[in-house]
């Protein structure tokens, strides 16, 4: 048994060409984008040895400060945004809607599915104030509100780019959340219900510690999405206006192909790498310390 | 636009239906009001999800002087295809192909060697398959921007840019460690006595990875194509590093330029492309929403 289980021969054949390709793909060029950060220059003019002068650099270029400021932001109201939209929505799925609540989730979870640079196309129509009226101008025009400029302000594009991730992620972590709390117990549920626990009481004492560990894993996968944020930005507002809504990544990419700095680009990489890396070990690390006092 | 009205009304109906079910209960009016609230905002909730993709099917018949001169919600005044004739006149089919020859291959790669890793990493018994897994989760965590950039120049230097090649490796290696560790979880669930007992029966290991554990995760298998097809056919940041010329575009990057190639917008034809480029998953979801909600989500909480 254990010596079949063990074959060494059958492990190579099926491991094998994952391995080599993962390897040769993915783990080398990570290493060796670490290298990157040391030198200067790209692969057609060549590399220069740089120190670390990249990073001294990078801590202080003023914009990389405003993009750091940026994507941590994002990330920070995005995944609360999505997060608590879902959280919202589960246990409407769950207790008002029941067993119909399938054809709502099906319909709202949707958005998550398509092309983002589809999604952020149609929001730049949705929102669009000149030459035409978009509709959410429009809408807002019935209450006397003056068109607003969605693409022309700092504020504003930052809270368009919200509003899409919003409208594209809450039906997911809806679902994802009520997947989560489909597991608790009925009876558990039953016997709060006994006891007198209705409405927010019962979300409060049972729901929602129940729920943490799904929650805790929506909060590391939306943090860590929402920090690593491209197609959206890209496709909407392209980083603006100026840069104010330039993320790591985009920045990161317009360094290293615009102005072929990879050396610099690298750096900026692994910046993002390392916040993502905090992010996660710090929510961890304060979700862990909630579960023991609770 | 077929999803759209086939969907709305049979959640409404379903709404409606429900209403009925607690008045044979005991409705009272002071129930009824206390469950408005939730109605309300459900289909406000509806509204909102539904409406811009009805809005942009309906734009893309529309023409460039019913977009300036008309208000947002009027219907288009003639169902021609014109918009949709000139997104395809603009090079969109090549794009379509594109994708397709990047993906597909890709997602046929991904699934046969991931299926196979996973199998390795669960079901087998040698030392160090825990850090092998450890290595695969690695690639889950850190961002791609870490390795586009030594990539950019690997194939530089082996003569591969200005090829599909480049995006098809990629995809691969990007799209492994997800596979692997969701099949590893999937290939968890299956009793380890089918296994054993398969080997008792004088099977070889790879004979009853083929014969005995394929069977057992063909649904599995399938859940994870899905959700690697959104990933990969939705992508624009591999997509975009790894084309260089307008013959290589996939659907995404050539969906990104779309608007820039006019001077002004040329609504009816943006609306066109928007709905082509949605379209394929579209149908998709409509088919298999179960399966797309259920690897979606469980591919995020592994993750």
């Amino acid at each position: 048994m254990e010596r079949v289980l063990g074959d060494k021969r059958a492990i190579l054949i099926l491991l094998g060409p994952a391995l080599v390709v993962y390897s040769l793909i993915m783990l080398v060029p990570i290493v060796w984008s670490l290298g990157y950060t040391v030198l200067d220059g790209n692969p057609i003019v060549g590399f220069t040895f740089n120190g670390f002068g990249n990073f001294i650099k990078f801590f202080q270029d003023p914009a990389a400060w405003s993009v750091i400021w940026f994507t941590v932001r994002f990330a920070i109201v995005m995944t609360v945004l999505q997060v608590g939209a879902g959280f919202g929505l589960s246990p409407l799925y769950v207790f008002w809607l029941k067993r119909s609540s399938s054809a709502i989730r099906t319909i709202i979870f949707f958005p998550i599915v398509l092309p983002t640079v589809a999604v952020a196309l149609l929001f730049q129509r949705l929102f669009e104030a000149a030459p035409t009226t978009g509709p959410v101008n429009s809408f807002l025009g019935l209450f006397g509100i003056e068109s607003i400029d969605w693409f022309g302000t700092p504020d504003a594009s930052f809270w368009i780019l919200l509003l899409m991730g919003l409208w594209q992620s809450m039906g997911f972590y809806g679902v994802l959340l009520y997947a989560g709390l489909l597991d608790i117990p009925e009876e558990m549920l039953e016997s709060a219900r006994l006891d007198g626990a209705g409405g927010w009481k019962l979300i409060r004492t049972i729901v929602l510690p129940l729920s943490l560990p799904v929650l805790l894993s929506s909060l590391i996968f939306s943090i860590n999405g929402t920090l690593k944020v491209f197609d959206s930005v890209v496709a909407l507002t392209n980083g603006g206006p100026g840069n104010a809504t330039t993320p790591l990544t985009v920045y990161m990419f317009q360094t290293s192909f615009t102005y072929g700095q990879y050396g610099y680009g690298s750096t900026i990489a692994l910046m993002l790498t390392i916040l993502c890396l905090i992010f996660t070990i710090f929510i961890f690390r304060s979700t862990r310390r909630d579960v023991t006092k609770g | 636009m077929t999803t759209q009205t086939i969907s709305v009304p049979s959640a409404a109906t379903r709404r409606q239906g429900r209403s009925t079910v607690p008045r044979n209960r005991r409705t009272t009016p002071r129930q009824f009001f206390s469950r408005l609230p939730i109605r309300v905002f459900l289909a406000i909730l509806l509204v909102i999800v539904v409406y811009p993709m009805l809005w942009m099917f309906l734009g893309s018949f529309k023409t460039q002087n019913e977009f300036l001169n008309e208000p947002f919600w009027t219907l288009p005044q003639s169902w021609s295809l014109d918009n949709y004739v000139s997104v395809f006149d603009s090079g969109f089919g090549t794009y379509i192909l594109n994708s397709i020859i990047v993906v597909f291959p890709s997602l046929a790669v991904i699934l046969i060697v991931g299926v196979a890793a996973g199998f390795a990493l669960e079901v087998m018994v040698w030392k160090g398959r825990g850090t092998v897994l450890l290595l695969f989760l690695a690639g889950i965590m850190v961002p791609t921007q870490m390795s586009i950039l030594p990539l950019f120049t690997i194939y530089f230097r082996t003569g591969l840019t200005g090829s599909y090649w480049p995006m098809i490796l990629t995809y691969i290696a990007t799209g492994l460690p997800l596979t692997v560790f969701m099949m590893a979880t999937f290939f968890r669930s299956v009793p380890r006595e089918i296994f054993e007992a398969s080997t008792l029966d004088g099977a070889r290991i790879l004979r009853s990875f083929w014969a005995v554990g394929l069977p057992l995760v063909k649904n599995a298998i399938f859940t994870v194509g899905l959700v690697q097809f959104f990933f990969l056919w939705n992508d624009l940041l591999i997509a975009l590093t790894f084309t260089n010329s307008d013959a290589l575009r996939t659907i995404q990057v050539g969906l990104l330029n779309f608007t820039g190639q006019y001077g002004a917008v040329q609504y009816g034809p943006t609306f066109a492309a928007i709905a082509v480029n949605v379209l394929g998953t579209l149908f998709i979801y409509l088919f298999l929403n179960q399966q797309v909600m259920k690897g979606l989500t469980a591919g995020s909480v592994k993750g």
